[in-house]
C-alpha cells in the first residue's frame, strides 16, 4: 500500500467518523426509547382501536389521565436522575389531597389560602423525606417506602377524623367555589381551559360540535395545560440551567460532584421536596375535578410515576435521564389504559402490558447506555 | 528557585487530624510555593489522602494552622479552598463518566446567562472553551457533548487538570494522578504538570512512585504514618534514598537486595 492510499483510507476513516455524531447523538437521547414506544404504541391503536380515539376528544380523553401520571413522573424523574427514589408519592397524593379537602371544607379556608397550605405541607414532607435519607445515609428506597404505609395510614385516619367516622370527604367544590376570588383559582386548577376559543371554533365550523352548537370538547382540561407546562419547565431545567447540571452531577456520582463544590445535599433534598409538591398538585387538581377526596386517592401511582419515568429513559441508578421522556412514558400509559377501552381487549391487559413495558424500556436503556458511554 | 523567597501560595503548620481515637495526622508542615512541583510521597496509609483532603477544605484540621499567601484560613467546605484558588485532581478524577465532557468540565462552575428565572448556562460557550482547552492539551475530543466514559485514563486525568487549571486555580493538589496509567499516558500526564508548572501555579504531586516523582519534582516532602520525614529539595536527595524514606528504611533495602535490588 502507498502512502497516499494509506492516506487516502485515514481519511475515509475520517469521513465516516464524522458521519457518527449524528446517529449519536440521537442515541444519546434519553428519551429515544420512550419516542419510539409512544410510536409503537400509536401505531398499534391506529390499526387496533374505534378511529374515535385519535379524534380531538378522544385524545383529550387519554391525555387526562396521562397528565395526572405524567406530573407525578415528571417529578419522580428529576428525582430519579439525582440518584434517588420516591415511594411515597402514591400516598402523599392521598395525603396532601386530605389537607387540601380538610383546609377547603373543614376549617374553610379559601382556596388560594388552601392551596399554598398543602403545597408548603408537601414541601415539609419532602424536606422530611430528604434530611432522613441525607442523614441517616440509608437508601431511599427504604425511607419513602415508610411513608408509603405511614401517609396512607394517616390517610385514613385523618379522614375519619375530618369526617366523623367516613373515608371520603365531599363537597370540596361548594366550598372552594364561595367567593369571586375562590372562583378565580377554582378557573386555574379545574375545568377546561381555552373554552371561548372553543365554543369560537365550534361556531366557525373548525372543530367538531353537536346540532345544538356547542363544541363537542368544550376546551383543554387544565391540568393537561399544567402537564405541559411543568414538562417543558422541568426539561429547561434539567438540561440547561446550572441546577440540573446539578441534578445530573448528584445522581451520578456524589461524591464526585461534591468534590467539585456541587451542593448535593441541598440538590437532593430540593427534589425530594419537588417529587412531593408534584404529588400535592396531583391532589389538589383531582380533589377539585371531583369534588371530593377518599383514603385510595394516588394507589399505587408511586410505581407507575416510576415505571414511566424508566420508560422515559431514567436510570434505576441515577445521573442519567429526561423529564420529557417521562411526560411521553406517561403519556404511553395514559394511551393503553383508555385506548383498551376503544378496542375489544380485555381492560385487565392493562396490567400486563405495564409490566411488560417496564422489563422492555429497563432492557432497552442499558444497551444503549452502554453504547453511548463506552461501558464494557 | 526564585519563588521560595517569596510567600508561599500556601503553607501548613503542623497539621493534626483525628478520626476518633485515630491518629491520621500528626503535626504535618508542608510549603507550597508558585511555579514549584511540591511532591509528597508515602507509602499507603502514610496520611497522604486524609492529608490533601485537610488541604482542599473536606476535612477539618484536628489542630494546626493553613495559610495562603501568609494569611492564616479556615476553610469550611471544598467550595471556600475552590475560592481560595487550591484544586485538587483526585484519584477518581471527579468526573462522571455518563456525563458529556463539557458537563464535566464545568461541574459546579457553570457560567450562566441571562436574568432570572431566565438564567440558564451558556453551553454554546462552555462547549467552545471545552474544545479550545482539550486542544491544547492535545487531545481530540471530536464532540464535547461525548460523555467522559469514552475517553481514555489519561485524557481523563488531563480534563480533570486542565478543568482546574481553567478554573484559575493557583495551586494544584493532584492525587496519584500516574497511577493507574500506562507509560505513554504516564507521560502525556507529567508532561502537561511541567506545562502548568511553567504557567506559574504551584503543584502538590501525591504519588508513591518515586521516578514519576523524581521526573517533575521541584521538592521532595515524605509522609509516613502521619508524620513528616522531611523535605529535600531536587538535587539534595537520590531517587534511592526516598524511596528508602518511604518505606520506612530497613526493611525495604534488605528485601531489595534479596530480590536483587529491583524494588
Amino acid at each position: 500500500m502507498s502512502q497516499q492510499e494509506a492516506a487516502n483510507l485515514a481519511s475515509a476513516k475520517d469521513e465516516r467518523l464524522k458521519e457518527a455524531p449524528l446517529v449519536l447523538r440521537l442515541m444519546r437521547r434519553p428519551e429515544l426509547g420512550a419516542v419510539m414506544g409512544l410510536m409503537i404504541v400509536t401505531v398499534f391503536f391506529i390499526v387496533v382501536a374505534n378511529a374515535t380515539m385519535f379524534e380531538f376528544s378522544g385524545i383529550m380523553n387519554f391525555l387526562a389521565p396521562a397528565a395526572q401520571l405524567g406530573i407525578l413522573a415528571i417529578g419522580a424523574s428529576l428525582l430519579m436522575v439525582g440518584g434517588e427514589f420516591d415511594l411515597s408519592v402514591g400516598s402523599m397524593v392521598a395525603f396532601t389531597g386530605l389537607i387540601f379537602a380538610a383546609c377547603v371544607v373543614t376549617i374553610g379556608l379559601p382556596l388560594p389560602v388552601a392551596i399554598l397550605l398543602t403545597l408548603a405541607f408537601a414541601a415539609a414532607m419532602g424536606l422530611m423525606n430528604g434530611q432522613i435519607v441525607i442523614h441517616t445515609g440509608l437508601p431511599s428506597f427504604i425511607v419513602t417506602l415508610a411513608f408509603l404505609f405511614i401517609l396512607r395510614g394517616l390517610s385514613l385516619v385523618g379522614l375519619k377524623w375530618a369526617t366523623g367516622g367516613s373515608t371520603q370527604l365531599r363537597g370540596v367544590r361548594e366550598a372552594a367555589t364561595q367567593t369571586p376570588l375562590d372562583s378565580f383559582f377554582y378557573e386555574i386548577f379545574a375545568g377546561d381551559v381555552f373554552e371561548g376559543l372553543f365554543s369560537w371554533l365550534a361556531a366557525n365550523d373548525l372543530i367538531a360540535k353537536f346540532p345544538n352548537g356547542q363544541p363537542k370538547v368544550t376546551g383543554i382540561p387544565v391540568e393537561i395545560v399544567w402537564f405541559a407546562l411543568i414538562a417543558v419547565l422541568a426539561a429547561w431545567v434539567l438540561t440547561r440551567t446550572r441546577y440540573g447540571n446539578w441534578i445530573f452531577a448528584a445522581g451520578g456520582d456524589a461524591n464526585a460532584a461534591r468534590n467539585s463544590g456541587v451542593p448535593v445535599r441541598r440538590v437532593k433534598t430540593s427534589l425530594f421536596m419537588i417529587t412531593a409538591c408534584c404529588a400535592a398538585l396531583v391532589a389538589i387538581l383531582t380533589v377539585l375535578d371531583s369534588g371530593s377526596t377518599d383514603a385510595r386517592r394516588g394507589f399505587q401511582k408511586e410505581f407507575e410515576a416510576i415505571i414511566a419515568a424508566v420508560i422515559g429513559g431514567c436510570l434505576l441508578t441515577g445521573g442519567y435521564g429526561s423529564a420529557i421522556g417521562a411526560a411521553i412514558g406517561a403519556i404511553i400509559f395514559g394511551m393503553v389504559l383508555i385506548g383498551l377501552t376503544y378496542t375489544t381487549i380485555d381492560q385487565d391487559w392493562y396490567l400486563v402490558f405495564l409490566g411488560a413495558m417496564l422489563l422492555m424500556a429497563v432492557f432497552f436503556n442499558n444497551i444503549i447506555r452502554k453504547r453511548v458511554t463506552g461501558e464494557r | 528557585m526564585a519563588a521560595s523567597s517569596h510567600i508561599p501560595l500556601v503553607e501548613m503548620r503542623d497539621i493534626e487530624k483525628h478520626f476518633g481515637s485515630v491518629i491520621a495526622l500528626s503535626g504535618v508542615s508542608v510549603t507550597v510555593n508558585a511555579g514549584e512541583v511540591h511532591c509528597l510521597l508515602g507509602d499507603n496509609g502514610a496520611g497522604k489522602s486524609t492529608f490533601i483532603k485537610t488541604m482542599a477544605g473536606v476535612f477539618r484540621p484536628t489542630s494546626g494552622q493553613m495559610l495562603i499567601d501568609g494569611k492564616p484560613v479556615t476553610f469550611s467546605g471544598p467550595r471556600d479552598a475552590l475560592d481560595a484558588g487550591i484544586a485538587t485532581v483526585y484519584q477518581d478524577l471527579a468526573m462522571i463518566p455518563l456525563m458529556s465532557v463539557t458537563r464535566n468540565f464545568f461541574m459546579g462552575r457553570e457560567p450562566v446567562k441571562g436574568i432570572w428565572p431566565f438564567r440558564h448556562v451558556d453551553f454554546d460557550f462552555c462547549d467552545r472553551v471545552t474544545r479550545e482547552e482539550m486542544k491544547r492539551i492535545g487531545i481530540d475530543v471530536r464532540d464535547p457533548g461525548q460523555a467522559v466514559g469514552t475517553l481514555s485514563g489519561g485524557e481523563r486525568q488531563c480534563v480533570a487538570i486542565s478543568r482546574a487549571v481553567y478554573f484559575g486555580a493557583k495551586v494544584l493538589i493532584l492525587d496519584e494522578p500516574t497511577s493507574a496509567l500506562g507509560v505513554r499516558q504516564t507521560s502525556m500526564v507529567l508532561k502537561y504538570i511541567d506545562m502548568v508548572r511553567k504557567r506559574g501555579l504551584g503543584v502538590v504531586f501525591i504519588t508513591h512512585n518515586v521516578r514519576h516523582a523524581m521526573a517533575v519534582g521541584n521538592r521532595f516532602t515524605v509522609l509516613n504514618r502521619g508524620k513528616t520525614l522531611g523535605t529535600a529539595r531536587r538535587g539534595e536527595i537520590t531517587a534511592e534514598e526516598l524511596q528508602n524514606l518511604m518505606a520506612g528504611g530497613r526493611e525495604l533495602a534488605e528485601l531489595s537486595d534479596e530480590l536483587g535490588g529491583t524494588v
